[in-house]
């Protein structure tokens, strides 16, 4: 998580010795079970079907789904660019307060100096990735750990957002709202959903072996995912901005040489150095990226929220960090996957949704919520022993 | 052979000196480099093997060193690895520099992938792999992750990520010191390969036979000085070794006198497993005994088990081991599981790396001395600071530390004293068998003489020593037995006159 020179990778250790006889023979087939997947959608399962037993099905209604994914829009956004973060073997502590300074600063541009939204929304996304790549370099160039400088950074973050709202709480009006409480209209929807299932069918086609079922089964996701949706009010624009993100940032992270380059700081900073990649330069970028990410998740915050508070974003870099790691991203660097970040902010987003909804007392959900973090790492450690 | 091939060098290294802060790790060492030629480079531990073949890949870039560097006749200024790289010199480092969890594809064109508008070109990413794993002849799955290979293939894919970037000279640093018999002979007949297509190489072994085998010219360091050059025809086993060690040895041991007091340790079928690597085995079957007042010495080159065996025997080993160990005389019992117990039956370690291992250093003396002995002072879970402070002052003196006082900061000490304070903390413990891992490593030859007199003593107040050191003279001084290992295998028993560098140096470099 530092930045100090690590020794060298100490994650899961390499398999038994292939046998010595000439030639070395042919490893590993190339399609296998993602085991790692299949368990975090199977204790989602788990979640959801015990959750729709004890709320007697209303957790399952398209209305309490459609509020779920609501619920979960603001820490996607930050697990989206956490993720890519911890990959490279950092960390980021200031997600919360950045945010929420963003997003009041955004929702006071707007409102009480009369910015038009599109600047309104461009200055604070411009902010934020200053700010991220100040913090970056500090990380980068100065060699101040990443957990020290984020954790000044939030500190300074936070207070400067009680100084500039004064502790007073800015609503803006409906226009601003747009992106955190508005929904896609339900042709547009299907519209959407349809193109994006004939994409995932033609991959479908084009791919061989066991894999056209994994791009089936995606397909049949997008419809299934908007037929809900649709049966509330539509998809909401909130969460169609976290798709977008999260499938751009998938493509950054697997198809770009800055992505791929992040995976081999973190997994092995002495071989990515070795390779000639320059460390520096990708630690400021991703944290940059982080501060334009934390932009945009103040801004839907404050319009979901329909107020920008004094107070507001505070903690929600642990649940960022938490859906990451719950999602399969190790703090050890080099392992993590955007996609596994979304799931694991929906695992998080189902457990505080469906204990309120069983009018749990709320001190519970942080309890839990600790509790499935600390499990969820926990099976992810005995299974790496297992194959070890 | 040399003198065949054309006499201009493909690549030669003019008078290069190298200092680290105190050191003069190369004095004026000259190398040269033909077309398609394997040229070996040995030395003992420390001999600047590392630090020649660093500055020559552009490691330590051009200005940290003097000296000069010819490529075909020209003289080059690296200011990276990458500058290297360019000019056709690919290092393979001893630490393998893959990236575990990305595909063997994806390692071999990190740094370099190919790519239109921004997005990588998966389909050239795998040509690109399948050629370069062509070039070896490995067949395996270019999707799959490199942590899923073997150790063997995964030195071949570093190879084949060299080759892929056209590299004409490859400097393997120990390439064959994790790999097994098979796997490393694999390797050697595959440079013989690339030689007969004029790819040329530096080979950096301690295992000589291998070096035998394989090189047209061996080069030996000593001290940072080059003892000679010649063609492998010329040479043999004996002769190199004659050079690798060939210096003055000082009186500078007091040496115990030899008696035969009552067994302290006695260890039978010891065997440790490969942390990274389980199943395959760091030490195998080793049997010793350690007598009352005796120094048996541990020697072996780097890799050979010697630092395995003794933090085994400590408890302090993360990977599985097996054996009986029996210690002043009990009965013989399992392997400690932890350092507690190694140290409530009687044993004390003193790591190789004390900065890391030994010491708080930014505590003061006192609180170091004291560090493993703490539940002494403690009545009803308080710290009794004056019988503290008493004893630690006397192991203060005793060890004649040089310092202004029990509360001065451990990281203003010299090395030698930090050694000290180490010896001090193990004393207090009141071991019966004390583990010396290179104690002497990285301090004068003014403390080093302090350090050996303590062991002197310690051994004559009837210890029992085990000292593991690479510093052969060190080791013959010191020791009245030694136990030569070699890759992972006893190959020797020496005693006091039995033991000569040439003896011991022959059992070290011994197939095991």
């Amino acid at each position: 998580m530092d930045l100090q020179p690590l020794p060298s990778e100490p994650s899961a250790p390499p398999p038994p010795e292939q046998v010595a006889a000439a030639p070395p023979p042919a490893v590993g087939p190339r399609f296998r079970i993602p085991w790692r997947a299949l368990t975090m959608v199977g204790a989602l399962l788990v979640i959801w079907i015990v959750f729709s037993i004890t709320t007697d099905g209303t957790f399952l209604r398209p209305r309490n789904l459609s509020l779920l994914v609501r619920q979960m829009a603001v820490t996607s956004i930050l697990a989206i660019g956490m993720v890519l973060v911890i990959v490279a073997g950092q960390i980021d502590l200031s997600v919360g307060a950045l945010a929420g300074l963003l997003g009041a600063v955004s929702a006071m541009a707007f409102t009480n100096h009369g910015w038009p939204l599109s600047a309104s929304f461009a200055a604070v996304l411009v902010l934020g990735a200053i700010l991220g790549c100040v913090q970056g370099a500090l990380v980068a160039w100065l060699r101040i750990p990443p957990f020290i400088v984020t954790l000044g950074g939030m500190l300074v973050f936070q207070g400067a957002l009680l100084g500039v709202t004064g502790g007073v709480s800015t609503s803006p009006p409906r226009a601003f709202l747009y992106v955190g409480q508005a929904y896609v209209p339900t042709l547009l929807g299907w519209i959407g959903a349809g193109l994006v299932a004939a994409a995932f069918l033609a991959r479908a086609v084009r791919s061989r072996g066991a894999s056209p079922w994994k791009w089936i089964g995606f397909a049949g996701l997008a419809v299934g995912f908007t037929a809900v949706m649709n049966a509330y009010e539509g998809i909401p624009v909130p969460v169609l901005l976290v798709l977008v993100l999260a499938a751009f940032f998938a493509g950054v992270a697997h198809h770009t040489r800055f992505g791929r380059h992040l995976y081999a700081i973190g997994g092995n900073r002495e071989a990515a150095f070795y390779s000639g990649i320059d460390i520096e330069r990708h630690i400021v970028g991703v944290f940059t990226l982080m501060g334009l990410m934390c932009g945009a998740a103040g801004i839907v915050l404050t319009a979901r929220v329909g107020s920008a508070t004094s107070d507001a974003g505070r903690m929600m870099e642990l649940d960022a960090i938490a859906a990451a790691v719950i999602g399969g991203t190790s703090l050890l660097g080099g392992v993590g996957t955007v996609w596994g970040a979304l799931l694991g902010a929906l695992v998080m987003a189902s457990l505080d949704n469906g204990m309120s909804l069983m009018n749990t007392e709320s001190f519970w959900q942080p309890v839990i919520k600790g509790a499935i973090l600390v499990a969820a790492v926990a099976v992810d450690m005995i299974g790496r022993r297992g194959r070890a | 052979m040399a003198e065949a091939v054309a006499p201009m060098a493909l690549l030669e290294l003019k008078s290069i000196v190298k200092e680290f802060p105190g050191v003069r790790a190369l004095d004026g060492v000259s190398f040269d480099l033909q077309k398609g030629e394997v040229h070996a480079l040995c030395g003992e531990n420390g001999a600047g093997k590392s630090t020649l073949i660093k500055i020559l890949c552009g490691y330590y870039p051009t200005g940290t060193y003097q000296g000069e560097i010819l490529l075909d006749g020209r003289p080059v200024h690296f200011k990276s690895l990458r500058a290297g790289e360019e000019h056709g010199i690919a290092l393979i480092a001893q630490e393998l520099a893959l990236v575990p969890e990305l595909s063997v594809a994806e390692n071999l064109v990190l740094g370099r992938e190919p790519v239109r508008a921004g997005l990588i070109r998966w389909d050239r990413v795998r040509a690109e792999a399948e050629r370069a794993l062509a070039l070896v002849g490995l067949d395996v799955d270019p999707d799959c992750k490199v942590k899923e290979l073997g150790i063997g293939q995964q030195q071949m894919v570093e190879i084949a990520k060299a080759l892929a970037k056209n590299a004409e000279i490859l400097v393997l640093d120990e390439p064959t010191a994790a790999l097994p018999e098979g796997d490393a002979q694999r390797l050697l007949r595959f440079l013989a390969d690339l030689r007969s297509k004029g790819v040329s190489s530096i080979y950096i072994s301690h295992r000589l036979e291998e070096v035998f085998q394989i090189a047209d010219r061996i080069t030996v360091l000593r001290d940072g000085r080059s003892v000679g050059t010649a063609p492998t025809a010329q040479l043999t086993t004996d002769r190199v070794i004659a050079l690798m060690v060939g210096r003055e040895v000082k009186n500078l041991y007091p040496r115990p006198p030899h008696r035969e007091g009552a067994s302290l340790l006695k260890v039978q079928g010891w065997s440790v497993e490969d942390p990274l690597n389980p199943g395959r085995l760091v030490l195998r079957d080793v049997s010793f005994e350690v007598r009352q007042g005796e120094v048996l010495g541990i020697a072996g080159l780097m890799g050979a088990g010697r630092t395995a065996l003794v933090s085994s025997l400590f408890g302090a080993s993360r990977s599985r081991v097996s054996g009986r160990v029996s210690v002043g005389g009990q009965a013989p019992r399992k392997p400690f599981p932890s350092p507690a117990e190694a140290i409530a039956a009687g044993l004390a370690l003193v790591s190789e790396d004390r900065k890391r291992y030994g010491l708080v250093l930014e505590a003061s003396i006192g609180e170091n001395i004291t560090l493993a002995t703490l539940r002494r002072f403690s009545h009803r879970g308080l710290l009794d600071h004056r019988s503290r402070e008493d004893e630690a002052l006397a192991q203060f003196a005793a060890l004649r530390i040089k310092a202004p006082g029990l509360h001065a900061l451990v990281n203003q000490l010299s090395g030698g004293n930090q050694q000290k304070v180490v010896l001090a903390k193990w004393l207090m413990a009141q071991p019966r068998v004390l583990f010396l891992d290179e104690p002497t490593r990285g301090i004068d030859v003014g403390a080093k003489a302090e350090i050996y007199q303590l062991i002197a003593e310690l051994a004559a107040r009837g210890l029992g020593v085990v000292l593991v050191s690479s510093d052969l003279p060190e080791l013959l001084g010191m020791s009245q037995r030694v136990l030569v290992l070699s890759q992972g295998r006893p190959t020797a028993q020496l005693d006091g006159s039995a033991a000569t560098p040439e003896t011991v140096m022959a059992a070290a470099t011994m197939k095991a």
